[in-house]
């Protein structure tokens, strides 16, 4: 009789988004390897792109596509983003789960939701 | 080649130009204060042609649904038929009288305007005042709707400002000057009355502050109100009577004036009002916070008060940008 929850309602849904950007944000902000990326942005513009990659890598409704990705990462690829700042991303994202109680198993699969844009953020 | 049309004039945008730069550069009495599409001041509507999102960010919907943009941030990728706003839409200007003008210290002046026609705003947000039809400035709202009679802006004197020179100089009670606004979202909003409220400025941005306070008060708030006001000396802070009559009447509320300079008397908290704030309240977990002034200090002390755990979602600024213009 039950229904097969997905992803994002197993995590919690928008409630669950929104228990981690806050966290998710400050955590990227404080971690000496990609803080740099973030300088000098406007914090309101950049914690709505955070909500909605959160909303993306939680299985949820989202409009990304792997061109607004390349575009969006473009100008940083320029500055030297690779794929050790991807894993710091992801390595963060995962951190942040955990921290709001997030089963392991569901946290590697938003890790590997994050994991499918790496080629798209790297503009390869 | 990108042609904005004004009037029955065409001008063509040159590479990364705004529609601002064009068209002042031609000598449309655009009026424009910040430059950074923040304080609304380049307000124009666009008649043929559809205006770049970016360039509407920050503005009402139903302003959005008209076509209107900021000039200062618009940089089509096609022709533009453009306007200013004309005096029906919804940021009419609109005349107010100077009731009374008063030094509150050596450089700030406390404007009362009575308005010609009734404004519906927040105390906090900020209204355009204009000297002429092209030159204007923005100015926080220090008055609260149904407390104060008139609108009360602190005006402080820029060196070779342009508008301030003029309100401290020769503007007179009596006079009839033209206003637009309100705008901003730097309010206190109603409800979650225990939340503690975190209000941190400098110089003139105690304006805003000084209304969100007793905005928050005459609503009931019932949770800790901690001001924090800085200034380099002395001089630079006022309303200070106001403040402690304020402290004596409210139990919640809490003012600590700061003094970065050397001279520090008693009774006065030593160092920039951001600083002390953050150290006199490590942790700013579910606590919602105002920051006025000062554009660097804003900036500086939003991340800090995000990093030190207020959720970005209750982080309100109004940060006093400088026309480059003066």
């Amino acid at each position: 009789m039950s229904q097969q929850q997905s992803l994002f309602e197993k995590i919690g849904g928008e409630a669950a988004v929104n228990a981690a950007v806050d966290i998710f944000y400050r955590k990227v902000l404080s971690d000496d390897r990609i803080s740099s990326f973030f300088e000098g942005v406007d914090m309101d513009k950049q914690a709505a792109k955070q909500k909605s990659f959160l909303t993306m890598a939680f299985g949820g409704p989202h409009n990304y596509t792997g061109l607004d990705m390349r575009l969006g990462h473009a100008h940083l690829v320029e500055r030297g983003l690779n794929d050790s700042h991807v894993d710091a991303v992801i390595e963060d994202l995962g951190a942040t789960l955990r921290e709001l109680n997030v089963a392991e198993d569901l946290i590697a699969q938003v890790a590997a939701i994050a994991e499918s844009t790496r080629n798209d953020v790297l503009c390869r | 080649m990108v042609t904005i049309r004004y009037a029955k004039d065409n001008f063509e945008l040159d590479e990364n130009q705004s529609v601002l730069d064009c068209l002042t550069g031609h000598g449309v009495p655009v009026p424009f204060s910040c430059r950074s599409g923040v304080c609304q001041t380049c307000l124009m509507r666009a008649t043929g042609g559809t205006p770049p999102e970016v360039s509407q960010y920050g503005l009402k919907d139903s302003l959005k649904l008209q076509n209107y943009f900021l000039a200062c941030v618009c940089h089509p990728g096609a022709d533009l038929e453009v306007a200013l706003p004309d005096d029906d839409d919804i940021q009419a200007v609109i005349p107010a009288t100077v009731k009374s003008l008063k030094l509150l210290n050596t450089d700030i002046m406390q404007v009362v305007l009575e308005c010609h026609l009734p404004i519906d705003y927040r105390a906090g947000q900020f209204i355009n005042l204009f000297k002429n039809q092209s030159l204007g400035r923005s100015y926080s709202l220090a008055s609260v709707p149904h407390e104060d009679e008139h609108l009360h802006l602190h005006v402080r004197r820029l060196p070779q400002g342009r508008v301030s020179g003029w309100i401290h100089e020769e503007l007179r009670p009596g006079e009839t000057v033209e206003i637009r606004g309100p705008g901003g979202d730097c309010f206190y909003i109603p409800g979650n009355t225990e939340q503690g409220l975190v209000l941190i400025g400098t110089g003139s941005g105690l304006a805003p502050l000084y209304g969100i306070i007793r905005d928050a008060l005459s609503q009931n708030h019932s949770g800790p109100i901690h001001l924090f006001h800085g200034s380099r000396d002395l001089n630079g802070l006022y309303l200070t009577g106001e403040l402690h009559e304020l402290v004596q009447q409210y139990s919640n509320f809490n003012y600590v004036p700061c003094l970065s300079g050397d001279d520090v008397p008693h009774g006065f908290a030593a160092g920039r009002a951001d600083d002390v704030a953050f150290q006199q309240i490590p942790n700013l977990k579910n606590l919602r916070m105002f920051l006025c002034g000062h554009p660097e200090m804003v900036k500086i002390a939003k991340k800090k008060a995000f990093m030190a755990g207020a959720s970005m979602k209750d982080i309100y600024v109004d940060a006093f940008n400088v026309s480059q213009s003066s």
